[in-house]
């Protein structure tokens, strides 16, 4: 095998990598936030799912909670798993992992909040929604933009336990090509193609930052 | 309707308590169109509970309180009764409130604080608010600051701002809980000369304020709160010649008797 067909295959590993990356920040940064307002919710009830939930995704590993979301429909209802599932399962795993993260460092900057921003908001006659998504929620975006690079960053090392589902993305494709080639040389642009991923991810995280910069 | 001796506040038999603590045992005020009221008294007598209960920010236990005659809440065998959040959020437009650390948003610059309000609950399109905006500033001498963001100011300068920003929603009365008490002693009185002007104008105003001096020559009234009752009230000659041994010493201790 050539080198060419080494890197075409990569190549398709790293389009799912980065297909598994997009999607699950689309869908586990909203999700977070929703979380976080069940997690601060006036209902008891509401409150303590929220918090069950987040202990469980952030106190079992990740690989586990992927192998439960594909073989559970199977196991639990006796559905059959198509192969097509194996995508949707990894997507559904990550999104419901990280939106408990997420949840958690929403919240925490959603209280960082002095509540004299709500009331004077509220005296200068805003509604609740105006004053969530208008004075508040700008700024927990620049108070939690750190935290959540971290989170990103992580998520991009994250995705390759993907193969635990034998989806193929970089790691998975990596894998294979370096045992069948007896070379390490595919581990070696894996490990290269994680390395800029993240440098980039720094880069766009940071022009974020020095945009939302304009003011403290 | 429109004279000089309108009643722009109610407040009668205000209770307030905070768990066991009552803070607020029975208060009641009147002020009319274009009259200053402070309220001074030591700290923790129940002055910002006041203001809070009156601009809504707190609920009160008992007692009522309405805004040209309009109420918000009514007192019911010994509860108070507020009108549905839809009716309370009308009257929302009759006052203002000036809080004592400013509380500017951050993420705008001075003439978006001074403008969004306008538009999103005054009813403004933006044309008007920006140019009310902008003469407001003029005014508070803020011209130059208008595209400026609020951590780029002095504690002066953003306390005016937040006047402005009150102002903007033109209330019929503007509420101060210490507007100075936050700021360096060399910048209390670009404020102070602000709400000087505003009583030239003769707008409404209720003041929280330890400036003694300033309250005896701006008010017309002056009430002295201790632990959640008024120990006194007056015009200020009445209040600083009072005989109240309480109120003497206070007056004393903060040094403009
Ligand atoms: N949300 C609250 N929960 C519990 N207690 C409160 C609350 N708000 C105020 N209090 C208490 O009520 C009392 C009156 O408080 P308030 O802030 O009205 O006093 P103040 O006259 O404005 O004092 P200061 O001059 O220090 O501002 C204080 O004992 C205070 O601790
Ligand atoms: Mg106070």
């Amino acid at each position: 095998m050539n080198i060419q067909t080494m890197l075409l295959q990569l190549g398709g590993g790293m389009m799912v990598t980065v297909e598994i990356f997009v999607l699950t920040l689309l869908f586990s940064l909203p999700l977070g936030l929703l979380v976080s307002f069940g997690r601060m919710s006036k209902n008891g009830i509401v409150r303590t799912i929220s918090k069950v939930y987040i202990s469980i995704m952030r106190g079992t590993p990740l690989m586990l909670q992927l192998l439960v979301v594909y073989f559970g429909p199977y196991y639990l209802f006796g559905m059959k798993i198509s192969a097509g599932y194996r995508m949707t399962a990894v997507i559904i795993g990550f999104v419901l992992n990280y939106a408990a993260y997420f949840a958690e460092i929403y919240r925490a900057g959603i209280e960082s909040i002095p509540v004299g921003q709500y009331e004077a908001a509220k005296v200068l006659g805003y509604s609740q929604a105006q004053t969530f998504f208008r004075i508040i929620f700008p700024q927990v975006v620049k108070r939690v933009l750190p935290p959540v690079t971290n989170e990103v960053i992580t998520l991009v090392k994250d995705t390759s336990l993907a193969f635990a589902l034998a989806v193929a993305e970089m790691f998975t494709m990596a894998k294979q090509v370096a045992s069948a080639q007896t070379t390490v040389m595919p581990l070696m642009v894996a490990g290269l193609f994680y390395y800029i991923f993240n440098l980039l991810v720094a880069f766009v995280m940071e022009s974020i930052e020095k945009k939302l910069a304009y003011y403290r | 309707m429109e004279n000089q001796d309108q009643v722009l506040l109610s407040i009668d038999h205000m209770k307030k308590s905070f768990g066991d603590l009552e803070v607020i045992r029975d208060f009641s005020l009147h002020v009319k169109k274009g009259e200053v009221v402070s309220i001074i008294g030591p700290s923790g007598s129940g002055k910002s509970t006041i203001l809070r209960c009156a601009t809504m920010l707190e609920w009160m236990d008992d007692g009522s309180l309405s805004y040209l005659g309009e109420y918000a809440a009514k007192s019911e065998n010994g509860k108070s009764v507020y009108q549905p959040k839809s009716e309370l959020k009308k009257l929302h437009r009759h006052f203002g409130l000036v809080f004592q650390n400013f509380n500017l948003f951050p993420h705008y610059s001075v003439l978006k604080n001074v403008c969004e309000p306008q538009m999103l609950t005054g009813g403004a399109d933006k044309e008007t608010a920006e140019k009310n905006a902008r003469s407001l500033l003029a005014r508070l001498g803020l011209a130059e600051k208008a595209d400026a963001y609020p951590f780029q100011l002095s504690g002066g300068q953003q306390q005016r701002v937040s006047i402005a920003r009150a102002l903007a929603l033109s209330p019929d009365i503007l509420f101060f809980d210490e507007p100075t008490s936050a700021l360096d002693p060399e910048l209390t009185g670009e404020v102070l000369k602000v709400i000087r002007s505003l009583a030239d104008e003769h707008m409404t105003m209720v003041i929280v304020t330890h400036e003694m001096q300033f309250a005896k020559e701006l008010s017309d009234r002056i009430i002295f709160m201790e632990k959640g009752v008024v120990a006194a009230e007056g015009t200020p000659e009445e209040v600083f010649s009072s005989d109240n041994a309480r109120v003497r010493e206070f007056i004393g201790a903060i040094g403009a008797g």
